[in-house]
């Protein structure tokens, strides 16, 4: 019934409409108004220009600057602070321009509205203004390019040789971590053929090379404050992209071809929530490469914590060898003992399993 | 030598209808198959009305989702069938089928052939003074490509696993997959070949439009004298033949990798619990292909509109365009930029960081000639007489846009900023305002102004005001505020923010955002009410409705096949010539010549009247 109604208001009221439009019409035929070729309407585009400015500026400014804490997100890291500098510089000057070119756009249209009887003037070109906006363009945009270029060129330099190497790995619909363990500090080697998520493999650890005994596998990621990062960063079925907003941390992970990217965290979670004022923060690694069903969905907690409690974290993880000692078989015979005391496995409990 | 035939039994065809120039065709050869360039123009132009509807109500669906995020959809359960969730949810997997098509619909078949496919096609021939197209017959194969290409891209929406998911850039492996994404499948084959077909439609129609101008001008109508409308459409064209090739050859390597076990894209894959064959591709190499042609599609989509607006603003303003020569060489020289800067969409995806600094480098020296341009039309406006039209109305508006929507592309193209704002909404917020809204802007601007040499009426103005203020107060509310929301970081195609903290601070703004699309896509009907109400009852036409310069507008109203009935004007001037001190008229149409204007005449162009004399002696020579 109500549907009914609806649809019975909606048919009348287009039908009312319609019957207005044809009558403005007819009014302009018996008028003459139609044939002339600037009718009243001009007048009242040219005010709405105005009007339509002044509401869109206020808006802008008035949300831009009520909102701004709101829209920004907090920054973390060392580089990230760079970022946002730039950001800032490129954003004052754009937003400077944005205003002018507007306002000079819609005044223009308004100031110089058709008048009867005035004519426009013939004004077709004038060498030195063109070349006094192009060149003061070229002029703003190099210095633009030089700052980003600055920044750019720290980001992607290669890490220091005592960076803390994290390894990420993206797959649908989650990312995973491994760390190179506390014994060699140095990441195993892996292939995707040995991945096999049933046997607990996700990362295709290869148990025939001695740098894999002692990785391990956490749930979440623990980054220290203050040391230089570097995140190897791979995907194993489709594209996916390791995004840490408060890092200003963004790289594609891609089957075939690792990726990386360093960072210095610079406040510790503890630190962001009280400077958040919210006891639940906490920072995270999304996906912002399309990946199929779950892409809104990869989030892994990250936890920045002082470099000791970070050590005592690491030494504290049992290794994935430890947990998944059924890949021991796999493990070489000459070098299941080296294995074994690298794992961390308890040599009697391993033998009473058996 | 069988065209030199065809080309001979044409030309004595037109002879014989100069003075009857009524096509008698039946219904097949006048709509349908047709040859001549209007209709075909028009038939494009239909066609890109239909897409448009599409692709605007997908996104409206899409964008319930994201501002109704707790709404029952059930009542969509009629449409979408399946597709809605047994809890009354949009499937997850369907929303990125939604943003994928939303996106492939608007940049190819609304805003490349709809917008391209139409106004080269009307305006090529008739500003040039043409009597068809150098080929009517590739035009008229390069629309039924199109069509079948449309037909094929429509039914993949209706498929069981759906259409194409993976973005509208659809990067492998995601692509190639079917164990990745259903909508990988049927529905990716079905994209690939329909966008395959729509490559050969457009490279048809490009090469038709290379050639028309660079041989069938009329006589006096040097490339000096070309309109800017004619000169963006043109680079256009070029930039067209260039690029997209390269994305036939992207499409085809995908479709050997997801068809024939080859490996282009594919390396060191485990999905499904299956490690596949595949190694030694890599899925980069897709993405520099992808945006070698995703690039310079941008200005694919943006100069036509650029061009178009140059026309209506001078037009419009009663003023010559300013800097004529400086807007030509902008044109020009963002068509060769645009080859240049592709891998500025590819910084964080893993390629080496110095790639990323030569890129961020030619990518910020393209905002020097678009800044021209805005200055240009800026001084344009400048003490004009300005008649707010609605084509006028939609040329400011695009202008607006594009300084709005340009600016944050200094921030996108910045690669140290970009690693922040990539895939943000953002980026999102960027290319819909600078390439999405103005290029829809300038197709709309196009339609109302040349709507009566297209169908010898006028659309109603008063419904074109309501039409431009609401549709341009809608788009500004759709997307200026995703700058704020991607500032914020939130992800472009995320399906729901739910589960981020951080990131639920803004439904707020996404309501608003929704609120603002639906009544955007609304304010369309009135546009589509006008348009095919105009066209059977709208007020007759005059010849020059607007007094405008150029050849067009020498035209009858409706011009028949061939164009004009006796012989083509011969252009004289430049077609700028608005408000000329001394002029009778603030108007002095392209084929007045200047020996009938010496009140006018600037002194350069007293010395042209001898020319004129002479110009046809040689002529008539070159004729015997």
């Amino acid at each position: 019934m109500f549907e009914v109604i609806i649809a019975i208001g909606t048919i009348l009221l287009v039908v009312i409409l319609l019957t207005l439009f044809r009558i403005g019409t007819l009014v302009n035929v018996v008028k003459g108004t139609d044939k002339k070729v600037v009718g009243s309407s001009n007048r009242i585009n040219a005010a709405l220009m105005i009007v339509f400015m002044l509401s869109g500026l206020g808006f802008f400014f008035w949300y831009s600057f009520t909102y701004f804490d709101k829209y920004t997100i907090p920054v973390a890291s060392v580089h990230g602070a760079d970022i946002d500098t730039t950001f800032w510089i490129t954003t004052a000057i754009t937003a400077f321009v944005f205003v002018l070119t507007n306002i000079l756009l819609f005044v223009f249209s308004f100031k110089y509205q058709h008048k009867e009887g005035s004519r426009a003037t013939f004004f077709p070109d004038n060498v030195k203004l063109e070349i006094l906006w192009t060149v003061v363009p070229a002029i703003v945009l190099a210095t633009l390019v030089f700052t980003g270029l600055r920044a750019w060129n720290n980001i992607t330099a290669p890490a220091s040789e005592d960076a803390e190497v994290i390894e990420v790995m993206g797959y649908q619909f989650a990312w995973a971590v491994r760390y190179p363990g506390v014994q060699d500090n140095q990441l195993g080697d892996y292939d995707f053929r040995l991945i096999n998520d049933k046997e607990g493999n996700l990362f295709g650890m290869d148990v025939t090379d001695e740098n894999s005994y002692d990785d391990f596998v956490p749930l979440e990621m623990h980054v220290p404050k203050g040391k230089e990062v570097l995140l190897n960063i791979r995907a194993r079925d489709v594209l996916h992209s390791v995004f840490i907003p408060h890092f200003r941390l963004k790289m594609d992970a891609v089957p075939g071809m690792p990726t990386h990217f360093k960072f210095t965290a610079t406040k510790s979670t503890e630190e962001m929530r009280s400077e958040l004022g919210d006891p639940e923060f906490d920072y995270f690694i999304t996906c912002t490469e399309i990946c199929g069903r779950g892409h809104f969905s990869m989030k892994l907690k990250v936890i920045v914590e002082e470099p000791e409690d970070y050590e005592a974290w690491k030494a504290a993880q049992p290794t994935w060898l430890k947990l998944n000692s059924d890949y021991l078989e796999k493990v070489p015979a000459d070098k299941r003992e080296l294995a074994i005391i690298k794992a961390g496995i308890d040599k009697e409990e391993l033998e009473a399993s058996l | 030598m069988a065209t030199a035939d065809i080309h001979i039994t044409e030309e004595t065809h037109h002879d014989g209808h100069e003075h009857d120039h009524d096509h008698h065709g039946n219904f097949w050869t006048t709509y349908v198959f047709s040859t001549d360039h209007k209709m075909i123009a028009k038939q494009f132009l239909i066609t890109g009305i239909f897409w448009a509807l599409v692709g605007g109500t997908l996104s409206v669906i899409f964008r319930l989702q994201l501002g109704f995020p707790e709404a029952q959809l059930d009542w969509l359960k009629p449409i979408l069938g399946g597709w809605i969730t047994p809890e009354g949810k949009l499937d997850p997997e369907f929303y990125l089928a939604l943003v994928t098509m939303h996106g492939t619909i608007m940049v190819f078949f609304v805003l490349t052939a709809g917008l391209s496919g139409t106004f080269a096609n009307f305006l090529i021939p008739l500003q040039i003074g043409a009597r068809d197209m150098a080929s009517g017959f590739m035009n008229m194969l390069s629309y039924w490509f199109f069509f079948v290409s449309s037909v094929i891209m429509l039914v993949s929406l209706f498929i069981e696993t759906g259409p194409a998911s993976g973005g509208w850039v659809i990067y492998p492996p995601l692509s190639a997959l079917p164990q990745a994404v259903n909508g990988s499948g049927l529905g990716m084959t079905l994209w690939l070949v329909a966008m395959a077909l729509f490559i050969v439609s457009s490279l048809l129609g490009g090469i038709n439009y290379i050639s028309t101008v660079i041989n069938l001008r009329t006589k006096g109508m040097s490339f000096a004298k070309l309109p800017l409308s004619i000169w963006a459409l043109f680079l256009t064209a070029v930039i067209g033949l260039l690029s997209f090739p390269v994305l036939f050859a992207a499409a085809l390597l995908l479709i050997f990798d997801r068809s024939f076990g080859t490996s282009f894209y594919l390396s060191d894959i485990y999905i499904n619990g299956e490690a596949l064959p595949n190694q030694g591709g890599s899925p980069i190499l897709f993405q520099h292909l992808f945006w070698f042609l995703g690039h310079p599609e941008v200005y694919i989509v943006l100069l036509p509109a650029l061009g178009i607006t140059s026309e209506v603003i001078a037009t419009n303003s009663r003023k010559p365009i300013f800097g004529y020569k400086a807007m030509v060489g902008s044109i020009l020289f963002i068509a060769i930029l645009s080859f240049v800067v592709w891998a500025h969409h590819m910084f964080v995806s893993g390629m080496n960081p110095f790639l990323g600094s030569v890129f961020m480098l030619l990518t910020l020296i393209i905002a020097v000639p678009s800044a021209v341009k805005v200055f240009n039309y800026l001084t344009t406006l400048w003490r004009g007489n300005i008649r707010f039209t609605p084509a006028m109305l939609f040329s400011i508006g695009l202008v607006s846009f594009f300084i709005s929507g340009g600016l944050t592309g200094i921030h996108l193209g910045n690669s140290a900023i970009d690693i922040q704002l990539h895939d943000t909404y953002f980026v999102v917020a960027h290319f819909h305002l600078v390439m999405g809204s103005a290029a829809f802007f300038g197709m709309l601007a196009g339609v109302y102004h040349w709507f009566p040499k297209m169908f010898g009426r006028m659309m109603d103005a008063k419904l074109g005001y309501i039409h431009f203020w609401l549709t341009f107060v809608g788009v500004y509310l759709v997307f200026f505020p995703m700058h704020y929301i991607g500032i914020a970081g939130y992800p472009r195609r995320y399906y729901s923010f739910t589960n981020y903290d951080t990131f639920n601070s803004f439904s707020d703004l996404n309501t608003l955002v929704s609120v603002a699309a639906i009544l955007t896509l609304v304010a369309q009907i009135i546009f589509i009410f006008n348009f095919f109400y105009s066209m059977y009852r709208g007020r007759k036409a005059s010849a020059n409705p607007w007094q405008s310069n150029t050849l067009e507008w020498t035209t009858p109203v409706n011009p028949g096949h061939g164009n004009w009935p006796g012989e083509i004007p011969t252009v004289y001037r430049w077609p700028y010539d608005y408000s000329k001190p001394g002029a009778k008229e603030d108007y002095i149409p392209q084929h007045i010549p200047f020996s009938m204007t010496p009140e006018s005449n600037l002194p350069h162009e007293n010395d042209m009247i001898k020319l004129e004399g002479d110009g046809t002696k040689v002529v008539v020579d070159e004729k015997k």
